[in-house]
């Protein structure tokens, strides 16, 4: 690059301008959260908007841990994101597969019926669904969260799965299969070791899918020690509304599980990005 | 592959192979996508043709006697209500205002992030940070951000004078929806900076070096190579983003709940709130099925852009 074309010093500060002005606008948010989580009661009015607050304390996430129901409402979510994400996973590889190595009659139906229920408002079946779980009794449990979640995630989680699949070239099973391997075996020995970063990806995608989903947990959940972490957040945040720094101490852990699962993607997300990259 | 029916129809296939190759062929991958395809009829698809049919209904868990069919009362009365001519003008700007943004920025990030630089990588982990953050916290933390007791927003503002004096702009009609719609850029830019990336490394670089050589201006090289080679693939992302943006509901549920006096009122908090608050179904289906006409109205149009830029 610089052989042919070397910029200015002018154009060069603006880019690093430019790049400090994206990272401020993306972090500024999350730091002013826990900022606020971090500022003495006594000081949060004090301070007003001094970017650096005067003193710390870890006193509203104590309160937040020990004295109120978030720690239900983090435990209850933990339950319905991983048993959603592993549901989703395991029913969505099944199919994936099934799209990436077969073709058989009525495929292409079923692709258009995955594809349908990612074009309409899903707001349009919150109605049916409450209907339909508060008839089976089921309002108020966790497992009617888990089972809706799942069918919502399993479109997009098996296309992503057949996407994996795809890359994988389709005669190292046959060749095991000529071996004497059964199906199973092949796919136990063969293909799952070969599939466990599109596995972890799926996961971790559905995860976060199901973290953040409010509307319909809104919906289905009434009960207090039923709540996940979004219903219970709000519910607090229009209960104690002057609460600043428990709510936001409460903020900041629902986004621990999310900060953990995309630091552990982004190093994927980059490297697939770069791999490809033309080196400017 | 080799095709089921050569297998299948081959002369003098012993019964059990034959019955092998069915199975492999017609049986097993229905095994396999069995579960997926009963969760998405039972969860999705029946309910979604149960919910087109309460629209024309009168399903209100508040008057639990009153049900029963009412044809197409639900429509007309659609057609009388204010909030909903509102909530549609509304949806609009919101997907509008969100959707330019989200992409002029993200497409920035993106033309910023292609040549290497200093710290490149630690520079790309924190600007998509935005992406991972569950939707109902970006709502609260803008929210307080906003706040003037709280956030240092307002305070700015009305130090630099686009303010008057630092008050909350989620409480004034006039100004509430540039609210959500500031916390939906921060969202939504990781998303159009990752997509536009990966579309601009695949660019060949030879083009650039040629552009270069024969001394293009950098400004040159972005709208004679740049932008022809990217405006199909950004004018299709661009459009089904904006469908997703339309039915976006947490963020202006969190923020506003479509208040003050409607001014954020969208077509989906609209349906949300009807259902949830007032547990009035069959209106609330009615709204949904318009929302859903509204979109494949979209949709068609679409079809048609995109027929038009392939051709050329």
């Amino acid at each position: 690059m610089a052989s042919a074309f070397r910029p200015s010093p002018v154009m060069v500060t603006l880019k690093y301008a430019a790049i400090l002005g994206y990272v401020a606008f993306a972090l500024f948010p999350l730091y002013w959260l826990v900022k606020i989580a971090l500022t003495p009661d006594a000081l949060i009015f004090s301070d007003g908007t001094a970017l650096w607050p005067s003193a710390l304390t870890f006193d509203n996430f104590r309160k937040v841990i020990f004295q109120s129901d978030f720690m239900g409402y983090f435990t209850n979510s933990v339950i319905v994101s991983l048993s959603t994400a592993a549901a989703t996973t395991l029913i969505a590889a099944a199919a994936g597969y099934a799209f990436s190595r077969f073709r058989f009659r009525g495929k292409g139906i079923v692709i258009a019926l995955m594809l349908l229920t990612q074009m309409f408002p899903l707001l349009m079946i919150i109605a049916p669904i409450y209907k339909i779980v508060s008839s089976l009794g089921m309002l108020n449990s966790l497992t009617s969260l888990i089972v809706v979640y799942t069918a919502f995630n399993i479109p997009f989680a098996t296309f992503l799965m057949q996407s994996f699949f795809d890359g994988i070239p389709k005669d190292l099973e046959e060749a095991a299969m000529i071996d004497g391997c059964t199906r199973p075996q092949a796919l136990r020995l063969v293909i799952l070791p070969l599939t466990l970063p599109g596995l972890a990806a799926t996961l971790g995608f559905v995860f976060t899918a199901a973290w953040s989903e409010l509307l319909f947990a809104l919906m289905l959940i009434s009960k207090n020690d039923a709540m996940t972490f979004p219903v219970g957040l709000l519910t607090f945040v229009s209960k104690f509304s002057v609460d600043w720094g428990q709510m936001m101490a409460a903020g900041v852990l629902a986004l621990v599980p999310s900060c953990l699962f995309f630091f552990f993607i982004q190093r994927y997300l980059v490297q697939g990005l770069t791999s490809g990259a033309v080196k400017g | 592959m080799s095709q089921p029916t050569t297998i299948a129809n081959a002369s003098g296939m012993p019964r059990t192979r034959f019955g092998r190759a069915y199975f492999r062929y017609a049986v097993e991958p229905w095994l396999y996508l069995s579960p997926a395809v009963l969760l998405i009829c039972f969860v999705m698809l029946i309910p979604l043709f149960i919910g087109v049919s309460y629209s024309v209904q009168s399903i209100n868990l508040l008057r639990p006697f009153d049900t029963g069919y009412i044809g197409l009362e639900n429509f007309a009365e659609l057609g009388d209500d204010k909030r909903f001519w509102t909530a549609m003008v509304n949806t609009f700007w919101w997907t509008f205002g969100s959707v330019t943004l989200q992409f002029l920025l993200g497409l920035g990030l993106a033309m910023l992030l292609t040549r290497p630089f200093h710290g490149k990588r630690i520079v790309q982990a924190l600007v998509f940070l935005p992406w991972a953050v569950p939707t109902f916290l970006i709502a609260l933390t803008w929210a307080w951000l906003l706040n003037p007791i709280i956030g240092p927003l307002p305070h700015w503002w009305a130090a630099m004078g686009i303010l008057g004096e630092p008050y909350n702009i989620l409480s004034n009609p006039e100004t509430a929806m540039w609210g959500p719609i500031m916390a939906n850029v921060w969202y939504g830019v990781p998303f159009f900076a990752i997509t536009l990336l990966a579309a601009l490394q695949s660019i060949p670089g030879e083009l650039y070096e040629a552009a270069e050589i024969d001394g293009a201006t950098p400004w040159q090289c972005f709208t004679k190579i740049t932008l022809p080679f990217l405006g199909p693939m950004i004018a299709i992302t661009v459009m089904l983003r904006a469908i997703w943006v339309a039915n976006f509901a947490d963020l202006i549920y969190v923020m506003t709940g479509g208040g003050p006096a409607n001014s954020t009122q969208i077509l989906s908090t609209y349906i949300f709130t009807t259902a949830f608050r007032k547990l009035d179904f069959g209106y609330a289906s009615a709204i949904a099925v318009a929302l859903l006409a509204v979109l494949f109205v979209y949709a068609a149009l679409l079809l048609v852009i995109r027929a038009k830029l392939v051709k050329t």
